[in-house]
């Protein structure tokens, strides 16, 4: 009994750990965001790193998600004739809650991840410490631009997912299924508000700083060589999405 | 190459009573070092014994649980970050594995401290990288990456890059360490002429007691956590403890038990 409750304890205490560091580091990052120098070059790359060359992926599983949202929808909604609310649905589902988390949930496989492999061979390497010795604080020149970058990235993808979720929706719908195309957008246009749109965007923005955040922290603190690099790839990834879709869920229901 | 001048200069770097723990391992236990002034202070002892977490006090990568780290008169043992870095600036450091920044090539890696820190023009820049490089005989690598050259130029391109801002201190970790013969030989000459051209204090950090006794002016032995002997290298030679001609003689019998 009293083991099974130090072992709940030592849980409880290194949960709270993480989180305060992951915090201190956040707080550290938005400190250098009002103090020069600014690096303007490191953000651009990031933007393109973390945002242009995320955009061929996130396209891609967009439109087959709009495709089989359109698919499964129909089947279901014909058994009660309602079959010309296909692309409504496609369009709240995509940018209330698909658009947001399939966006983020690529771009925390391919970027989150890189992030904490790159930051955490430069930590094994000792580069972090180099840039330490070269009176370069490692927050700033590191984590900062990947914060910022994905902040802003990932609701200009999520805009992006949006759309092409309901053209896929629209392929289908109308074009295979042979829903009327008119009807198929006046439903879309009836149902869909602009607060739909931007709460998805509001969230996407939340889950581009988990991801950054959580990829520059596991790669700051990565200990034991190769093989630490590995894990703290692995831990981002899979913190980043457990996060990702438990504040999925706390901001829906803090937006409704 | 020991001179007694190099014995009364003032130290520029003190370290007084330092402890540091990680976890249960007590590594730096009441650790008093005092590095003259100008010359090349060599530090040796055994692996893992805490060489490299001095070194890290020394530069404040890390901070000490007791005790004051005094560099040139002002004590960066709870020094802020911001504080410390007109201070980190009067040091370069050459790194075990080089550290330099894979995503740059040699010339942007040296030209990197100096693109930060000062407000030369570009020509300026390249030409104090120029000659740093030829000071450490690789004027043209400028344009290689650090994944296209061998163990032995990438700790030349630390070096040209530890000097880039003519620093007054000059730290090396374990500089010859994974190097053939030929190649430690020219490192520990790069050292000896760095100290001597840039006027620059050196602290070595090593275990190759031959060369420690050539390049230093002084050594100190780190032992159990603490300096345990120092002076020249003759004091050191013949220095009246077992643990100290058990290392410099390198016995596997004696006194430091293998573990």
């Amino acid at each position: 009994m009293t083991q099974l409750l130090s072992s709940l304890g030592t849980v409880a205490l290194n949960i709270s750990r993480e989180t305060g560091r992951v915090m201190l580091l956040l707080l550290e990052a938005l400190g250098w965001l009002f103090r020069p120098p600014w690096r303007w070059r490191l953000f651009f790359k990031q933007m393109e790193f973390i945002g242009v060359n995320s955009v061929f992926v996130v396209a891609l599983t967009s439109l087959f998600t709009g495709m089989v949202l359109a698919l499964q929808t129909y089947y279901a909604f014909r058994m009660f004739s309602a079959e010309t609310l296909v692309g409504a649905t496609v369009a709240l589902s995509m940018t209330r809650e698909l658009g947001p988390v399939i966006t983020a949930l690529m771009v925390t496989g391919r970027a989150g991840s890189a992030i904490a492999a790159e930051i955490g061979t430069m930590r094994v390497t000792e580069q972090v410490d180099a840039l330490s010795v070269m009176a370069i604080n490692p927050v700033q020149y590191l984590v900062l631009p990947r914060i910022a970058a994905g902040v802003i990235m990932l609701p200009l993808l999520t805009a992006l997912s949006d759309f092409i979720g309901v053209l896929g929706g629209y392929l289908v719908g109308v074009k295979m299924l042979g829903i009327h195309g008119g009807i198929f957008m006046n439903k879309i246009y009836e149902f869909v508000e602009l607060s739909d749109i931007y709460n998805g965007l509001i969230k996407a923005a939340c889950f581009g700083l988990i991801l950054t955040l959580v990829g520059c922290y596991k790669g700051f603190y990565t200990r034991g060589g190769a093989e630490g690099v590995g894990r703290a790839t692995t831990q981002a990834v899979v913190l980043s999405s457990v996060l990702i879709l438990t504040f999925d869920y706390v901001l829906t229901a803090l937006m409704m | 190459m020991a001179t007694n001048q190099h014995m009364t200069a003032e130290p520029i770097i003190e370290l007084r009573q330092v402890h540091k723990s990680f976890g249960k391992e007590h590594v730096l236990r009441g650790l008093d070092l005092a590095v003259p002034k100008d010359s090349i202070s060599v530090i040796i002892g055994r692996s893992g014994g805490g060489k490299s977490v001095l070194l890290k006090h020394v530069i404040g990568l890390m901070r000490p649980d007791q005790g004051e780290v005094i560099i040139d008169g002002h004590d960066i043992a709870r020094m802020s970050e911001r504080k410390m870095a007109p201070i980190r600036r009067k040091f370069g450091m050459l790194f075990q594995e080089s550290a330099l920044f894979d995503s740059m090539n040699v010339e942007d890696n040296v030209a990197f401290p100096l693109l930060e820190h000062t407000s030369k023009s570009r020509r300026e820049i390249l030409d104090i990288v120029t000659d740093k490089l030829a000071a450490v005989g690789l004027k043209d690598k400028g344009h290689k990456l650090p994944s296209e050259l061998s163990g032995g130029m990438r700790k030349r391109v630390g070096l040209a890059r530890a000097l880039a801002l003519d620093p007054k201190i000059v730290l090396f970790d374990e500089p010859t360490s994974g190097l053939d013969p030929v190649m430690a030989a020219a490192i520990n000459e790069l050292i000896v002429r760095t100290q001597s051209e840039f006027k620059a204090t050196c602290v070595v950090i090593s275990h190759d007691i031959p060369a420690a006794m050539s390049t230093g002016h002084k050594l100190f032995m780190l032992f159990d956590g603490r300096i345990i002997a120092q002076g020249t290298p003759d004091q050191i030679r013949d220095w009246d403890d077992e643990v100290v001609q058990q290392f410099i003689h390198g016995r596997a019998q004696g006194p430091i038990k293998v573990v």
